[in-house]
């Protein structure tokens, strides 16, 4: 792993971190109404589906060629990052309510207990399909983000690390804690990744495109600091107007 | 049948969840590649349309969401 790699690593790392904290409220949520059982259960079969996805996927990437890869991965990728970049604008403006693991926690757990009420004896069926739907549903977002950041350069081994280190690092605080992580700054690194994703995202498009970037990989954190200095200007600007109607 | 739509709706989801922005973003990405491919010899030209088009694209549509 070189300095060229910082970028994809760094990103891969951020929003797996995101995801998996996502994903573990509801694991956390299904095992404190059924046990860790039929949460285990579900989130393993989750991983084995995405690991499938990975091995299915990955070996097609090589037959397509470089040009049409790097613009459809690209555009993807600028969908994705600047849907982030939105939300954690309107999110940090006050627009929409911020995303509390707390609540979706709470959330998650009532929602099981009504199901106990209704289907008692599906329910260990129930949590665990709860389980493996958020892993499928949050790890589906970090197995494109590494193909999409890692695929373009040769870097997927580098980006899966990156990613693996968040998961296992999430793992590991939820294990220890046994409560969702709730002091995990989502909004924030909403932000940090999705101002990555859209620079990933304009770098690959212009790549397909044959635009030479000056500096090549450099203008990828170079974008980034452009796509996070207009997020915060328009929470800037959204707020002051916010306030300015109350 | 209903799983393969709402399979559809979720990959869908990943990426749109504005249509307004995802629409613009297209519109950005088929003037940078006009101009790639109308001006070939000013490849720099379609590169500042993509980046300077989806920071204005990603200001104007949070401020148009806020206003709203």
């Amino acid at each position: 792993m070189n300095w060229a790699s910082a970028p994809a690593v760094t990103t891969a790392f951020l929003s797996s971190l995101v995801e998996a904290v996502e994903a573990l409220t509801i694991v956390l949520a299904v095992a404190l109404v059924r046990g860790w059982r039929p949460a285990g259960i579900g989130a393993f079969l989750g991983l084995v589906l995405l690991a499938f996805i990975v091995l299915a996927v990955g070996p097609l990437l090589d037959r397509i060629p470089l040009h049409l890869l790097q613009l459809v991965i690209g555009v993807l990728l600028l969908l994705f990052g600047m849907r982030w970049l939105r939300k954690a604008i309107l999110r940090a403006a006050g627009i929409i309510a911020l995303h509390d693991e707390a609540i979706a926690f709470t959330a998650q757990t009532e929602e099981l207990r009504e199901q106990a009420g209704r289907h008692e004896t599906r329910l260990d069926w129930l949590a665990g399909l709860a389980s493996f739907k958020a892993v499928v549903l949050e790890g589906l977002e970090v197995v494109f983000i590494v193909i999409a950041v890692g695929a373009g350069e040769g870097l997927l081994g580098a980006a899966s690390l990156g990613a693996l280190a968040a998961c296992l690092l999430v793992v590991a605080l939820g294990f220890i804690l046994h409560r969702p992580l709730t002091r995990v700054p989502e909004n924030s690194l909403k932000f940090a990744v999705g101002a990555m994703l859209s620079a990933f995202g304009v770098f690959w498009i212009g790549e397909g495109l044959n635009v030479p970037w000056p500096g090549e990989d450099i203008a990828i954190p170079v974008f980034a600091a452009s796509f996070l200095l207009v997020a915060l200007s328009a929470v800037v600007l959204t707020r002051t107007r916010a306030e300015n109607l109350t | 049948m209903t799983m393969l739509v709402t399979a559809s709706r979720m990959l869908v989801g990943l990426f749109v969840d504005d249509g307004a922005l995802a629409l613009s973003i297209i519109v950005i990405l088929l003037l940078a590649s006009i101009i790639a491919n109308l001006m070939p010899d000013m490849p720099l030209a379609a590169g500042a349309v993509l980046l300077v088009g989806s920071l204005g694209v990603l200001f104007a549509n949070t401020v148009k969401a806020a206003q709203r």
